[in-house]
């Protein structure tokens, strides 16, 4: 199925399954002004939540889904998207080079969706327990900060322990945190098993973080950095840090529902989106980091000293560093079919938390 | 006389045809009273159910998380084996049974007072105390529990002012405890109270009179009576309890995972 080749006239609707504050009145008000596609918002709770939404090719119902990097194949072999057109987007030439074809959306050359955003996961710490800001992610597995943590209540936490054991037990072996095999599943479920104990609550959304933060429930936790930006506002003594184990990442995409009934108007706000000015508005209001290279400056006029701290400036090398979330499966970089895929992670998950 | 009675329903037939059929067969008007409720609850209450029953027969593929149709028990082989799901269902009937525990013994003696004891004023302003809370919204009520257990929450500031140490339940299974115990207790009080208010006082002065004390009366008189309403008031809140994955997921920390959490969950997946 060729994906259309120009852009028609505007529907006058766009249904979007999204994450909370992905479609602010800001840049959505001059979209449907000038293009007179009515923007409806369908917030989705976590990736699991989006899958099942846009599942049967969003039924007709939704067009488009800013599915962050973990759902995205679960979506492309799903069959729920389908592949878009990158020459009918004119600033997607201006993209950094990783976000143009990442393996997490892009399958043998063929794009299924549009890279939107991206950011670190962080490690985030109260000032006042951390002086010196910690370096390492042993600070979430360390005894002594016991019932002063908080991680994220998703299964793709067990990447995070996977690339901490890549650097603290290089004899496992683990290359790529979404690709583990037995042996190296079993280990990071291990870790996080001790972990437990030391966890006062996994949150489920990332106003829940910002709570225990501002309460004093906890001291330290994976975080990213929009609960930074907002704790930070509210004047709570709190840093963030990537540690030198270096961080898994999110990026999302927007993605093009198999059934989408308005594809022109998904088109519009697509190329709407990727713009150096809207892709600033976005991640200064989200707290993340804009994928076209032309928004460091749009940042800058918005907030001096932004394009660096949010990284939007920096070089191809950088990407190497962060581990971006992709949706494991049971084939493994090398080919063969030993790694352990996401069903295995959602069920250990489980009973890690229980 | 008989005769005439059947010459005016031959005539009433063909005036008000429906109104000699339901005198015709008796059965014709319960059958259409309850013809619409009872297709209601078997096509969309019991169809539900079943169609959710079978569903736990077959698997998900969870990569993409379509439904493969093909028979099996395996759903059923993991709850039972997995020692997570045990302990899952464990915690979540533990917790509703000190739940329904607490609120029978603090009902109790409420309900007896507003029913037996409180003047009809002060009945009024305490039946007004129990209900008010129901009209705030359930989640209003859970984060002003949040507000009080967490660590610099009223709790730990009172009991800091009065020089004791600090509790730090917030985020607990007790927290969950106490959480539940207040959301749940005036279901708990109003089916005692309803019980307790039928126990006729000349029960009680017949006790006295034939020398029981007054204890005496009340555990050999209106507690067996008072039963069916502690009964009713338990069944509300264990069911509840038992239901709930809302105050799990604000309240609860780590290790408060409830049944309805791991529905929640894997309602993405089936759904």
């Amino acid at each position: 199925m060729a994906p259309q080749t120009s852009i028609g006239p505007g529907e006058g609707q766009l249904n979007l399954v999204l994450w909370d504050g992905y479609a602010d009145k800001s840049w959505v008000d001059p979209f449907t002004a000038t293009t007179g596609c009515k923007v409806n918002q369908k917030p989705a709770g976590s990736s699991d939540e989006m899958v099942s939404l846009m599942k049967d090719g969003g039924a007709g119902q939704w067009d488009m889904v800013s599915a962050s990097g973990d759902a995205d194949l679960r979506l492309i072999y799903g069959g729920d998207v389908k592949p878009m057109n990158t020459s009918l987007i004119p600033d997607f030439a201006n993209f950094q080079t990783y976000f143009k074809a990442p393996g997490y959306n892009t399958i043998n050359g063929i794009h299924y969706g549009i890279s939107l955003q991206w950011g670190p996961n962080t490690l985030l710490y109260s000032t006042k327990k951390f002086p010196n800001a910690p370096t390492s992610w042993s600070t979430i597995y360390d005894p002594a900060n016991k019932g002063l943590l908080t991680v994220p209540d998703n299964p793709i936490q067990i990447a995070d322990a996977a690339l901490y054991l890549s650097k603290t037990q290089p004899n496992l072996g683990i290359k790529d945190p979404y690709e583990l095999t037995q042996k190296q599943f079993d280990a990071s479920v291990a870790l996080l098993k001790q972990q437990r104990p030391l966890i006062k609550k996994y949150w489920a959304l990332a106003t829940d973080e910002i709570t225990l933060f501002q309460n004093g429930d906890v001291v330290a936790g994976a975080a990213w950095p929009f609960q930074t930006i907002q704790l930070k506002a509210a004047g709570a003594a709190v840093a963030e840090t990537i540690p030198i184990e270096g961080a898994t990442g999110w990026a999302d995409t927007w993605m093009l529902a198999t059934k989408a009934t308005h594809p022109n108007c998904a088109y519009l706000w697509t190329k709407w989106v990727s713009t150096p000015k809207v892709q600033a508005m976005q991640a200064l209001s989200f707290g993340e980091t804009p994928v076209n290279t032309k928004a460091c400056a749009e940042m800058e006029a918005l907030s001096a000293g932004s394009c660096a701290q949010y990284h939007a400036d920096a070089p191809g090398s950088y990407f190497n560093t962060i581990k971006f979330w992709t949706t494991p499966t049971a084939t493994c970089d090398d080919g063969s079919n030993n790694c352990i895929p996401y069903a295995q992670w959602q069920a250990a998950w489980t009973t890690i938390t229980a | 006389m008989a005769v005439t009675d059947a010459g005016r329903l031959r005539k009433n037939r063909g005036a008000a045809p429906l109104q000699t059929l339901l005198w015709r067969w008796p059965w014709v008007r319960p059958a259409l009273l309850l013809t619409p409720p009872l297709a209601w609850f078997v096509l969309v209450y019991l169809t539900s159910l079943v169609l959710l029953l079978i569903t736990a027969f077959w698997t998900i593929d969870t990569f993409t998380t379509q439904i493969v149709q093909v028979w099996n028990l395996d759903n059923f082989r993991i709850i039972l084996t997995e020692p997570a799901y045990r302990l899952i269902i464990g915690r979540t009937v533990g917790i509703a049974a000190l739940v329904t525990v607490t609120d029978g013994l603090l009902a109790f003696p409420f309900a007896y007072y507003m029913a037996k004891v409180a003047s009809r004023r002060t009945q009024t302003i305490l039946f007004a105390a129990v209900l008010l809370p129901l009209w705030a919204s359930y989640l209003a009520r859970v984060y002003a529990w949040i507000l009080i257990l967490n660590h610099s929450g009223i709790l730990n500031w009172s009991l800091q002012s009065i020089g004791l140490p600090p509790a730090n339940i917030g985020y607990t299974n007790t927290a969950m405890w106490l959480v539940f115990s207040y959301i749940w207790l005036p279901f708990m009080i109003i089916p005692t109270y309803a019980a307790l208010e039928r126990v006729p006082d000349s029960l009680l002065e017949a006790a006295a009179d034939l020398g029981a004390r007054r204890w005496r009366a009340v555990l050999d008189i209106v507690v067996p009576l008072a039963i069916p309403g502690v009964v009713a008031g338990s069944i509300f809140t264990f069911s509840l309890t038992l239901g709930d994955y809302i105050t799990p997921i604000l309240v609860g920390g780590a290790g408060s995972t409830f049944i309805g959490n791991v529905v929640y969950i894997g309602a993405f997946e089936a759904l």
